[in-house]
């Protein structure tokens, strides 16, 4: 079966590892903060200037002056610490940032990136997805397999303007666990009871299949 | 010494027409919001705009550009704005969008004296589009510029007569920079203390950087999505 969005945010968190600096984007990539495995310290950074993303805060709490990258009010947790945006993109630039967690319109088998503006509507700005893809050590990017019409978003090269080039090195899709390597895509693992044929089927870069492919443990 | 100055009204003057500014704030945190209404009163046009994002319909940003008082926008991401959008697709409003960090380092480089520095972003990207690619270390970098403003609005929350600013948690985020990058900087705070009463190891900004200072009135500190848990 498929993976719902909590299933892919996860399977991601996974991937985390204790120490970590972890930035988060928009959508899917925020409920990877749910799912940090038990026993390991992960920090999390918000672009807008905030090292230490705490949860929601409760009830009547929410604090004008304390928000995410998302403008949604937030807490800051014990040891947090606020800078400007500048010292903030040092973080990111500088490559201090362990893993960056972002979503997609469309990934290449070279790693590309496509997440930003789709030509004839409204054009929001890329916000710091350039500049995060740009200089992170380890990108991972939360999406679906294909869009709504069904048509993949893992492709040969990116249709729509890119955010940043060979700078993906890991996919986590409703389908499959996906590795972006100088050969292209390969599989590593699948979504529970999903087929390597149906993966095949809605990959339209070149995609890697080697040995028997594990399920994920989700 | 003593920058401060009786209201909104005494910190704007000499903005005129066709100016540049910037103009402090992510979202709706940390906005000077007693200049925008002072501006929107003074009916000043032409401006060019520097901040990373331009308000909603109706605050912020989105009040100046209700009145078309505004020509150009210099931001990093624009959306849940209607009217910015109408204004956009019918040419009326010419728009620069700029990587968030590459924004916040040209403000940065223009207060710091830096002409021009060379950043990842963009490279291979419509952004690079016109600039320089230079090889360092076997990647390749793009060259932006320092930017700087001839009136630089940012919102502190405390502030003593020398100028010098502190900045409560997240609505610091541009401010720190865009104070130091303009001619003229007008902080607008929520709080004066006497001189000596800040701490000098905790000041963001300091004095030198800032030329008028007041305390803001009637904020309103909207909050543009509030998230709570359930």
């Amino acid at each position: 079966m498929a993976l719902d969005k909590n299933g892919i945010a996860k399977r991601i968190a996974q991937e985390l590892q204790d120490g970590y600096y972890v930035n988060l984007g928009i959508g899917i990539p925020t409920l990877v903060a749910n799912y940090i495995p038990k026993g390991i310290e992960v920090i999390l950074q918000s672009e807008n200037g905030l090292l230490g993303i705490g949860p929601f805060p409760e009830k009547g709490k929410a604090d004008p002056d304390l928000i995410n990258a998302g403008k949604q009010t937030i807490t800051a947790i014990k040891g947090a610490a606020f800078f400007d945006s500048a010292t903030s993109f040092a973080m990111i630039r500088g490559g201090h940032i362990d893993l960056t967690v972002l979503g997609a319109f469309e990934v290449s088998d070279t790693g590309d990136i496509s997440s930003w503006k789709i030509p004839g509507k409204m054009v929001k700005g890329m916000g710091g997805a350039m500049d995060l893809v740009a200089s992170a050590k380890n990108i991972i990017v939360a999406t679906t397999h294909t869009d709504r019409a069904g048509n993949s978003k893992l492709l040969k090269s990116c249709t729509l303007p890119l955010t940043g080039v060979k700078c993906v090195k890991k996919i986590v899709t409703d389908l499959a666990f996906i590795e972006v390597t100088d050969n292209g895509f390969k599989l590593l693992e699948r979504a529970p009871s999903v087929s390597v044929e149906e993966i095949v089927e809605k990959t339209d870069g070149k995609l890697i299949v080697e040995g028997d492919i594990p399920e994920m443990n989700v | 010494m003593n920058k401060i100055v009786k209201n909104a009204k005494e910190a704007v003057e000499g903005i005129q027409d066709n100016m540049t500014l910037m103009l402090g704030g992510f979202g709706l945190c940390g906005i000077p919001e007693n200049s925008i209404t002072e501006l929107v009163k003074s009916d000043v046009t032409g401006l060019t705009c520097i901040s990373n994002n331009a308000g909603v319909d109706d605050f912020g940003l989105g009040l100046l550009l209700h009145k078309h008082q505004i020509k150009k926008m210099i931001s990093s991401y624009v959306g849940e704005n209607k009217e910015f959008e109408r204004q956009l697709l019918s040419g009326e409003l010419e728009v620069e969008l700029n990587p968030q960090g590459t924004l916040a380092e040209r403000i940065r480089a223009g207060g710091a004296g830096i002409p021009a520095f060379f950043v990842p972003a963009g490279v291979g990207t419509e952004v690079a589009e016109g600039k320089e690619v230079r090889e360092f270390n076997g990647k390749e970098y793009l060259m932006e510029t320092g930017l700087t403003a001839d009136f630089a609005i940012v919102k502190a929350w405390k502030a003593d007569a020398y100028g010098n600013l502190i900045y409560r948690d997240t609505a610091n985020n541009f401010n720190n920079m865009m104070a130091s990058a303009g001619k003229i900087t007008i902080a607008e705070v929520e709080e004066i203390v006497p001189v000596g009463e800040l701490n000098p190891n905790e000041i963001h900004t300091s004095g030198i950087f800032v030329q008028r200072v007041f305390k803001a009135e009637n904020l309103e500190k909207r909050i543009e999505f509030v998230t709570e848990q359930e």
